[in-house]
């Protein structure tokens, strides 16, 4: 299990290295959000109303510009073959390096969120929420994306096509994250019920993501 | 009784492993499923416009319910195939699993594409609108997406191989995401439509209604394991055409190489 | 006929149905035919196949 924390370690000190994806992706989702007002009109009561989905949705495509890189420069260097043999099971290999993504990528994300939030005049009690269900959510979103990665890794147009076979699976990330955060700025449903379930998608993708990406992987390294 | 011969007893699925087999069976069943297939739409269109009353609803625009439910069944049934199928080539290496997923994906597409196409058309005159963000409807949307990953990815990847496999892997995938996308999507649903309970068949289904309803589905499956059946045919003729003219390839370099060396 | 005031939706949904099924069910068969054909040719030239000799697999189109 060493190689594991060591595996996720390394992952981390080199994207801490590369800074610029994460300033990129945080970038680009500042330039999502801002492009919102800008083709919506600057209603505040509108931009309140349609703050948390303009978030959430620009979360989930500021995520994607960041996956390809999960597996890619390991396979450029040939260490992906070395992982897919070595005593670690690539299973575990595959579910650190989407840690690794969602430590320094998809937390990222979801703090730089409420202040976004300031820009769509988004309610002030849902704040917590808002951050909460980012937290409890951005896990799905690297491990279902990591899978998403491995699938794509060869593939010619592999951003765009990871775009078009990841989006489906992050949608009931996306309604469950929402309906928590309209719960908390009373709405209909309760935000319990709705961030448990936001969990348990989360916990689920823990699982899959890792397998799938795995047998992928697997396939393209042999 | 004693089993003498040499071969064991194979079971259904380690006889149709053998691609020629497969042929020789499908070439036999495929004609009668499309007959019975073409017999039992033709009677159930007889049956819906000649047989069937109005809905006190919906008046004579449920007749397009006799075509967009069967769609709707068989966009998801294709999908299941697809699932079955990705199990059967990563698990049990079933050499014609990958053919049959590969065959299923455009038709089931088309089929929920019918869904959706029918489902819009019979929304305008229902509820004044062309869309509508209906659970079932949006289930559809999102099921079409899948379908188009599956065929997108697998024109993606040059080897052939693999692109079965990974197909496979995001075949699964999917499936197992799916309860989960439907899940959400009602859930989703009734949260912005609290009063009123849309049913793409309304409550409830008067037997006069039923009756045609089954042909139909019944007549379009068929239709859909024959168009199934063809689409491996082809797809098997297709490999051994590859593998031929490769062989074909190599022989023409290697005889060359003789000749020059 | 009369299928009401919204005869053009049930007619539209029918005929959408009908060229979907039509545009498959011919692409099906074109593609057979395409690939038959090339078959036919390469075995014409003498390209043997590896597996027996017997066609019996073939028959049944």
């Amino acid at each position: 299990m060493t190689t594991f924390w060591t595996l996720l370690k390394r992952d981390l000190l080199l994207q801490a290295r590369e800074g610029g994806a994460l300033g990129t992706a945080l970038g680009f989702y500042l330039i999502v959000v801002t492009m919102m007002p800008l083709g919506l009109g600057p209603d505040l009561n509108l931009l309140s109303r349609i703050a948390p989905g303009v978030l959430w949705i620009a979360l989930l495509l500021s995520a994607l510009l960041s996956l390809p890189r999960i597996f890619e420069a390991d396979d450029e260097d040939g260490s992906l073959e070395v992982m897919a043999t070595g005593e670690l099971p690539l299973e575990l290999a595959a579910a650190a390096k989407a840690l690794a993504h969602w430590i320094s990528t998809g937390i990222p994300l979801a703090l730089l969120a409420p202040v976004l939030g300031l820009l769509l005049n988004l309610e002030l009690r849902a704040y917590p929420a808002l951050v909460a269900t980012m937290l409890a959510g951005t896990p799905a979103i690297s491990f279902l994306g990591s899978a998403g990665a491995a699938l794509t890794l060869r593939a010619r147009r592999g951003g765009l096509l990871l775009a078009l076979l990841v989006l489906p699976l992050y949608i009931p990330t996306l309604i469950f994250g929402i309906a928590a955060i309209s719960a908390a700025t009373g709405g209909p449903s309760g935000f319990q019920a709705s961030f448990l379930i936001l969990a348990a998608i989360s916990l689920f993708s823990l699982v899959v993501g890792p397998f799938a990406a795995a047998a992928a992987i697997r396939f393209q390294t042999q | 009784m004693t089993q003498t011969d040499a071969a064991p007893r194979q079971t259904l699925t380690q006889k149709l492993a053998n691609p020629t087999r497969f042929m020789q069976l499908s070439g036999t069943l495929m004609p009668w499923f499309a007959g019975a297939a073409a017999a039992l739409i033709v009677y159930a269109m007889y049956l819906a416009f000649f047989v069937a009353p109005e809905d006190y609803q919906q008046g004579q625009t449920v007749k397009i319910m006799f075509i967009h439910v069967p769609a709707a069944w068989l966009g998801m049934m294709g999908y299941a195939l697809i699932a079955i199928s990705s199990f059967g080539y990563l698990v049990f290496r079933h050499p014609l699993a990958d053919v049959s997923a590969k065959a299923a994906a455009p038709i089931g597409a088309a089929f929920t594409f019918l869904a959706l196409a029918t489902g819009s058309l019979w929304g305008k005159p229902m509820w004044g609108t062309y869309w509508v963000w209906d659970a079932r409807l949006t289930s559809m949307l999102i099921l079409l997406f899948l379908y188009f990953g599956l065929m997108a990815l697998r024109s993606a990847v040059d080897d052939e191989a693999m692109a079965g496999k990974l197909c496979a892997v995001l075949g699964l995938v999917g499936v197992t995401i799916l309860p989960i996308i439907k899940f959400s999507v009602d859930w989703w649903n009734t949260l912005h439509q609290p009063a009123s309970v849309i049913r793409m068949d309304g409550p409830t289904i008067h037997s006069d209604l039923l009756w045609p309803l089954l042909i139909s589905a019944l007549g379009f499956s068929l239709l859909f394991f024959a168009l199934h059946m063809k689409g491996m045919r082809n797809e098997i003729l297709r490999r051994r055409l590859k593998s031929l003219t490769m062989a074909e390839v190599d022989r023409a370099r290697s005889v060359s190489a003789a000749a020059a060396g | 006929m009369d299928l009401g005031p919204h005869a053009a939706f049930i007619w539209a949904s029918y005929g959408i149905y009908v060229a979907v099924l039509a545009l498959l069910i011919g692409w099906l068969v074109w593609e057979g035919r395409r690939i038959r054909s090339r078959l036919e040719d390469l075995e014409s030239r003498g390209v043997a196949r590896r597996s027996r000799v017997s066609r019996e697999g073939d028959q049944g189109r």
